[in-house]
This record gives C-alpha cells, sequence and structure tokens, in this order.
C-alpha cells in the first residue's frame, strides 16, 4: 500500500517494483506490471504510475521492448542489492547509534545487544 | 516538443457588478492532464470553470482551449464536456434520455460505457433525473462526463453528495477513463486528500487568484510538519517560511516551507525532532488561512 509518508508516490511506485525485485517476485527478465494496471491498482494517476517506470528505466532496473512493455533487467537484482547493502549503514545503523545515545546505551552494550540477537 | 496546452488561460479577470470573483488569473494545463481544482467556497472556482467552457465572459483576459477562444466557437466546444453541480434538466426527463441525447452533444459518447456506469452507480434507469437524490444526481453528471469522452472535460463538484462507495467508484472510474483513452480532466473538490492520488497537477484559488499551483508530486513536498523542542526546531527551519505554529510547554510544532527530505530528516533525528509530511489539504487548509496575497510574505512566488 501507498502511504503519504511526504515522499512522492512515483517513488513508492519504484520502490515498490525494486522490493519486488529484490525478493524475486518478480524474476529477471519476466514483465513488469504497466503503468495502467499500475494506475488502476493503486488508484493513484497514470501519469504518476510511468514516472514510477520511467525512473526503473533511467536507472537501468526495466527496460522497454517497443510495444511490448517494460522488462526486469539482468542484474536488476544484484545492483539493488549493492545500492540497498550501500545505504544501510545510513538508513538503520546511524539512527539505532543516534537513539542509543539518547537513552544512555554504550557501545559495549549495544554491541552486545546485537550479538545477543534482540536483548 | 512544442503542444498546444488544453487549457490557457491569461491575465483573466472577471467582476460582476464591482464584486472581484477572478482576478487576473494565469493557468495552463497540458493535453492529457488531470488537474483538481481547489479553494474555499466563493473562491471562483466555478466562475473560472464556465469561462473555460464559453458559458462566461471574461471581464479582461483571454481564455484559450486547445489554442481557441472557446466563446460560440463549436469546434472547440464540441470537444468540451462542462457538467455543471447543479446541472438542470427538463420535467420529466429520465435518466434513460440523458443517455439517449448523450451522442447528441458529443460526438465521442461512449453509449457501452453509459450503460455500465448506470449499472455500476444503481441508478433507476426510468426515474425522473429531477426527483433523483442528491447523490444519484450527481452520478448522473458523473456519467455524462465519463461517457462523453470529450478531450477537455471539466466537472464541477463531481463527488459532492456522492456516498463513498461512489466516490470510490469515480476515481476508480476516472482513472480507468484516462488509461483507455487519456484526455483532460478539470475537476473541483473540496475533498482533497481523497482526490489527490487521481491527480497530476492542482491549482488552488483564494479570493479569485492563483493562491497555489503544481504539480502534485511537488506541493506535497513542500512542506512538513517539525515537532520537538523549540529551538532545534527553529534551527532547522532556517530562513524557510514558516505556515504555523502551534506551542505546547517547551514544544513546538510548526508547518514550514521545507520538504520533508532525507536530509532534513536525518538531521532532525539528530536533534531530536519529528518530521512529518504535509498532506495536500493540510497545506490547501493553510493557504486558505492566509491573509490577502499581498500582505502575506509567505507568498512571494511560493505560496
Amino acid at each position: 500500500m501507498l502511504i503519504d509518508d511526504g515522499r512522492p508516490l512515483f517513488e513508492q511506485i519504484a520502490e515498490q517494483i525494486e522490493r519486488q525485485v529484490l525478493d524475486g517476485t518478480l524474476a529477471e527478465e519476466a514483465q513488469a506490471p504497466s503503468t495502467n494496471e499500475l494506475a488502476a491498482f493503486h488508484q493513484i494517476n497514470p501519469a504518476t504510475a510511468a514516472k514510477g517506470l520511467g525512473a526503473l528505466v533511467a536507472d537501468g532496473i526495466l527496460y522497454k521492448k517497443r510495444g511490448i512493455g517494460m522488462f526486469v533487467s539482468t542484474g536488476a537484482r544484484e545492483k539493488l542489492l549493492s545500492r540497498r547493502r550501500d545505504e544501510f549503514a545510513h538508513e538503520y545503523v546511524e539512527p539505532l547509534l543516534a537513539q542509543a545515545e539518547r537513552l544512555g546505551i554504550d557501545r559495549d552494550h549495544l554491541v552486545a545487544m546485537i550479538r545477543g540477537g534482540s536483548r | 516538443m512544442t503542444t498546444t496546452p488544453a487549457i490557457e488561460v491569461t491575465g483573466l479577470s472577471r467582476r460582476f457588478r464591482g464584486a472581484v470573483a477572478l482576478e487576473d488569473v494565469d493557468l495552463v494545463v497540458e493535453p492529457d492532464t488531470i488537474v483538481g481544482l481547489m479553494g474555499r467556497n466563493g473562491a471562483g472556482k466555478t466562475t473560472l470553470m464556465a469561462l473555460l467552457a464559453g458559458q462566461d465572459f471574461p471581464t479582461s483576459g483571454t481564455v484559450r482551449i486547445f489554442g481557441e477562444d472557446p466563446v460560440e466557437n463549436d469546434a472547440v466546444l464540441a470537444q468540451l464536456c462542462f457538467v455543471r453541480e447543479a446541472q438542470q434538466y427538463p420535467n420529466n426527463f429520465r435518466v434513460s434520455h440523458v443517455l439517449g441525447i448523450g451522442p447528441q452533444f458529443y460526438p465521442e459518447w461512449d453509449a457501452e460505457l453509459a450503460e455500465r456506469l448506470v449499472d455500476t452507480f444503481r441508478l433507476p434507469r426510468r426515474r425522473q433525473v429531477q426527483k433523483l437524490s442528491r447523490g444519484m444526481r450527481a452520478a448522473v453528471g458523473v456519467i455524462t462526463g465519463l461517457a462523453s469522452q470529450a478531450p477537455l472535460t471539466v466537472f464541477d463538484e463531481p463527488v459532492l453528495g456522492l456516498d463513498a462507495t461512489s466516490r470510490q467508484l469515480f476515481y476508480d472510474e476516472l482513472i480507468k477513463a484516462y488509461a483507455e483513452h487519456p484526455r483532460t480532466f478539470l475537476l473541483s473538490t473540496h475533498l482533497i486528500d481523497e482526490a489527490a492520488a487521481a491527480l497530476e497537477q492542482v491549482v488552488v484559488l483564494d479570493r479569485g487568484r492563483v493562491a497555489m499551483s503544481g504539480n502534485v508530486d511537488e506541493l506535497r513536498r513542500r512542506a512538513s510538519t517539525l515537532t520537538g523542542p523549540v529551538d532545534s526546531v527553529h534551527q532547522l527551519i532556517g530562513s524557510a517560511p514558516v505556515l504555523h505554529q502551534e506551542p505546547l510547554g517547551g514544544y513546538v510544532r510548526a508547518t514550514v516551507e521545507l520538504a520533508p527530505s532525507p536530509d532534513l530528516r536525518s538531521r532532525a533525528q539528530a536533534l531530536g525532532v519529528d518530521v512529518a509530511p504535509v498532506p495536500l489539504q493540510a497545506l490547501v487548509v493553510r493557504t486558505g488561512l492566509l491573509g490577502a496575497p499581498e500582505d502575506n510574505p509567505a507568498s512571494e512566488g511560493a505560496l
């Protein structure tokens, strides 16, 4: 489902397709949903859906087959995985450290928590 | 690539015996765009739509529909469908009659779609239009506009009076109609957040002037609500225009013209400030509460 978290809807559309590529729901060389399918499914403006697909094409995640539709590029999954790994520190580790500091949890304690799973 | 805009309005003003309904409105809508027209009651929405449809004369300024003046212009009017909110029908006129005369007014009329929509909206075909409930009459207008397949369809408050299910059906059918046969729709509504996802462009009128206009995604990123300790919030705001502030002890909640970007979020997080997006409706509400455009500092260029 799309949520109003302040990010453009087209980005959310693109991200949702990326997630499907990452988890294998959309295999490489499989056909991606069309603009109109996305618009109907998410109940959004078709131009917005088209923009989401366009962003993925520009990014090399999808490619266009003239007159047929959009397909997942070979290597798209690896590309997304490596990008997500790069973003992991910024998106998850930094906030974790900031929150730990605010709560007075020192580094050793934090490391122990991570080692021990959840506690 | 230059295409003739579906709608091009320049310096448009309309006064009624000195009362200003529209003042110096500029607006460009590219073909195949779904546009929302918003603003408080009396903001000038219906006046603007009547002028676009060639059903009223500007006091000054110009209206161009597909490059031409719509007034008494058959070539333009054949491409245009204007569904008024309080559309009048002749006495004894039944739902089936509305379906019957569609093709005479609209060359591209899709009779099959009209029949299907009558079932979708559960309209009684034999009932006189004047005797329908407000919501059912609204559905008649929705059906007319969608089945007309007019290259420019103008809806004045299409969902007013429709139940929640019918409103959702309207948005779904609008998106479907657009997908199957791309064209330009301009619709006014007060149910902004509900309509937002179906729209590509938004125009907000306030007291006859364009108070805000742009792509929906861009407007949704125009402002953020920051909540946190006063000093931290003010540090983040810097010189950005503040639309609204609500203090609570040492805390403050401020709606500010700053995009809720990842950068703002990470800086806010470090300061213990919460960042929330401002839904389109809240942004439009704020716009409607601002003072006259000329004495409002936040209005310069932006709002």
